[in-house]
């Protein structure tokens, strides 16, 4: 057990300049899902394996003869990402203790999936993996549906969100389902780290990332991950709207590291969620009412939250 | 040649040894009836400390698959086991191991498949994996399995082969039943064979990165499965090449098929698994009697062994198959009397092909059965039946 280091970003002048992550991808132009990668490697520097499941990260940056990984990667499947680093790193364990690869050399094993990878078909690998206690990173990008497949639903999709397989019409409005709340399911397995992260508040996410590399046993950072073609909204917007999700509090960024719980980002004063609804196209069947209903289940959230911290770290709404 | 001590084994614990001997590194695998012993005794060798690995206590047979996968990537010497319904839950990965071109060897308790349920032995669960690009190698008796596996890893890191070996028995008949088997005194013995060397196959390394599992579009995917086409055919002539050093090192003699009072029969059994112990046993009473029938043992069914096997069939008035597996809706619903009788049809020889399924679901087979399908066949022969229209299923009742 170790508490929690100084925060090692501070600045943006704290990142190190080194690109891992290369251009020329295939995401959609706006996609968040290139920054959070990028930033991501910057981090975890070059001695890093990773581990990525099917989805849109996976099929939009290796399609051979080119890739944009400019550290080892991997891609098996859809639902075993968690598996697959799993043996990677039991590999380099046993490798190390034989004295077939250097024993000194830290390799940073990091799988990466999105949300259907990861709360849905990918979940028992993961929960197994983070049972028997691991040593690599988990991050799930969370653009809260399908997208590579086209915009289905997934466990992580939001309530009243229009998806492929949750349209709108004429009796049925959206996702009937809440949200599931992946991150508090991982850490119910009092692994040593877990956190939520967003990019709009990339040092936050950058220093998360680097505490989940730094603990001895499994992490788990879950990432809110803007997504233009899915969410229906403008490219340019994708930081402002996950800067939205933190401001409305639809999104709270949070560590639980060795058991202590921390809200890393707290909201002084809170903006009314229709800010962030109403700018994403998925939502545009919501009436003002239903948003209302939205805001008091974000209300009470919050109110949770704030007792757990035991203080008003999320502030009322005042805009 | 090295030292050697003989001790009872069963074929699952025969598996566990050479994986010992092997000196894997990474074990991931899941129990299942029959398969379970194999993981427990490997896990009784770590836990003695006989065997230096890391053992993945993996949720399921996906994740066992994929835990060797990611292992295998990164460079570790891996191992597994399993049976019927945890080898089709590995099934998606089946193709990406063999597709990333990773020399994992996995063994198989041969079960058959649910539904109804059943934990007995047959050979549905191999059967299924027909075209997933694994080399594989049906033992019949324990010293086979633990010597097929020591040579499964010689050929999978053969860098012109690269691909991963399944080495399939009898659930129950051999999983659990024992017979005295050769096992290296010193697992150098096996190591001088099998050398861990640095790995020739694509790892993932810090210091030289890749990226493994890419995107195929139409453009490439094909040459992948045709790199894959060529890696298979590569392993006809390095299995033959393994085998003969092995025979050579340890005299113990190996190939892909093997046969049975073949001189003088123009009639013989062709089987797999340790259902060709029956065989030949019907083969010596058949002979006491004054009847000579020969016997084959399909021992590699992938890569196909047609030229071994036409060499054999040509001289045959008719072969009888008996298949374990049935291929429902098939053009000839035993699998392997299926591939006999493409391997005929390649040569256009005129051997008469009587396909016959038994033991079903462990259904018990005897040394009478074999004779009666003999028989049978005998009789199909003189009413001019050169290829049985359909299977046929051997004591079933209907
Ligand atoms: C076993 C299996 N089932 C279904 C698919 C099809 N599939 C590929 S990616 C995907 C959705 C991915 O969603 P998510 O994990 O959220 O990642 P995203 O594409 O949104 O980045 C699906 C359904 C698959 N590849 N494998
Ligand atoms: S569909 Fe969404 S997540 Fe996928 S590449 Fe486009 S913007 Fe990114
Ligand atoms: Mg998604």
């Amino acid at each position: 057990m170790s508490s929690s280091p100084k925060l090692h970003y501070k600045t943006v002048f704290d990142i190190p300049k080194e690109e891992l992550f290369a251009p020329g991808h295939g995401l959609c132009a706006g996609c968040t899902a290139g920054t959070i990668v990028k930033l991501l490697l910057k981090v975890a520097g070059p001695n890093t394996v990773i581990v990525n499941a099917t989805g849109c990260v996976e099929v939009s940056t290796t399609t051979f003869p080119y890739t944009s990984w400019r550290v080892p990667y991997i891609h098996v499947a859809f639902e075993n990402a968690a598996a697959v680093a799993s043996g990677i790193e039991a590999a380099l364990k046993v490798l190390k203790a034989k004295g077939l690869i250097d024993p000194n050399k830290r390799v940073n094993v990091i799988a990466l999936a999105g949300d259907g990878g990861t709360a849905d078909i990918g979940f028992q690998a993961l929960s197994g993996t983070l049972e028997r206690g691991h040593k690599l990173m988990y991050v799930m990008y969370d653009n809260e549906a399908y997208m590579n497949t086209g915009i289905q639903r997934s466990g992580a999709t939001p309530q009243y969100a229009w998806t492929t397989t949750t349209p709108v019409g004429k009796v049925l409005r959206g996702k009937i389902q809440f949200k599931k709340p992946v991150a508090e399911i991982v850490a119910a397995h009092r692994i040593p780290y877990v956190a939520t992260a967003n990019p709009a508040h990339f040092l936050d996410m950058m220093n998360k990332f680097r505490r989940g590399l730094e603990v001895e046993g499994p992490s788990f950072i879950h990432v809110l991950q803007p997504c233009t073609t899915g969410w229906r909204f403008d490219p340019r917007l994708g930081i402002k709207i996950a800067r939205l999700a933190t401001e409305t509090a639809m999104w709270i960024n949070w560590e639980l590291d060795y058991g202590e719980f921390k809200v890393t980002v707290p909201v002084p004063k809170r903006k009314h969620v229709k800010h962030y609804i109403r700018l994403q196209g998925r939502f545009n069947h919501l009436t003002d009412r239903d948003i209302e209903e939205i805001q008091k289940m974000v209300d009470s959230e919050v109110e949770r939250i704030n007792k757990v911290v035991g203080k008003e770290i999320i502030g009322p709404v005042v805009e | 040649m090295g030292e050697w001590v003989r001790i009872p084994l069963s074929s699952n614990y025969a598996a566990a040894y050479a994986a010992k001997d092997a000196d894997v590194d990474v074990v991931a695998a899941y129990p299942i009836t029959p398969q379970t012993t194999v993981v427990e005794k490997i896990a009784e060798f770590i836990a003695n400390g006989e065997l230096q690995a890391e053992m993945i206590h993996v949720e399921s047979e996906h994740s066992a698959l994929s835990a060797c996968i990611g292992a295998a990537s990164a460079g570790a010497r891996v191992f597994t086991a399993t049976s019927a319904q945890g080898l089709e839950l590995m099934h998606e990965l089946l193709y990406i191991a063999s597709g990333l071109r990773l020399p994992i060897v996995m063994s198989i308790a041969s079960r058959a498949l649910s539904a109804p349920i059943s934990i007995w032995g047959d050979y549905s669960d191999v059967m299924a994996t027909r075209d997933s690009s694994w080399i594989t190698i049906i033992a019949s008796s324990a010293q086979e399995v633990y010597d097929s596996i020591i040579q499964a890893y010689k050929v999978a890191e053969n860098p012109d082969v690269l691909l991963p070996v399944m080495v399939a028995y009898d659930g129950f008949l051999m999983s659990h039943t024992y017979e005295p088997v050769y096992v290296a005194k010193d697992r150098s013995t096996i190591l001088e064979f099998v050398p861990k060397r640095k790995p020739l196959w694509n790892i993932l390394d810090p210091d030289k990165p890749i990226t493994v599992g890419a995107v195929g579009n139409p453009d490439w995917y094909y040459e992948f499965k045709y790199q894959q086409v060529v890696a298979i055919e590569n392993s006809l002539n390095i299995l033959k090449q393994v085998f003969e050093e092995f025979g050579k090192r340890f005299e113990r003699n190996y190939s892909f098929i093997e046969t049975y009072n073949m001189d003088g029969s123009d009639i013989a059994i062709l089987t797999y698994g340790g259902l060709y112990g029956t065989v030949t046993e019907a083969v010596d009473i058949m002979k006491k009697r004054g009847l000579d029938v020969g016997a084959i043992k399909l021992r590699v069914f992938r890569p196909w062994p047609t030229e071994e096997l036409i060499r054999i069939l040509k001289n045959l008035k008719a072969v009888i198959v008996i298949d374990r597996a049935i291929s429902f809706g098939a053009a000839l619903e035993g699998p392997i009397a299926m591939e006999v009788l493409a391997t005929i049809s390649k040569k256009s020889l005129d051997t008469a092909l009587h396909s016959y399924i038994a033991s079903v679901g462990q259904r018990a087979v005897t040394e009478e059965d074999v004779m009666a399908m003999v028989e049978n066949s005998i009789d199909l022969l003189k009413k001019g039946v050169s290829l049985t229209e359909k299977s046929i299923y051997w004591g079933v009742r209907q």
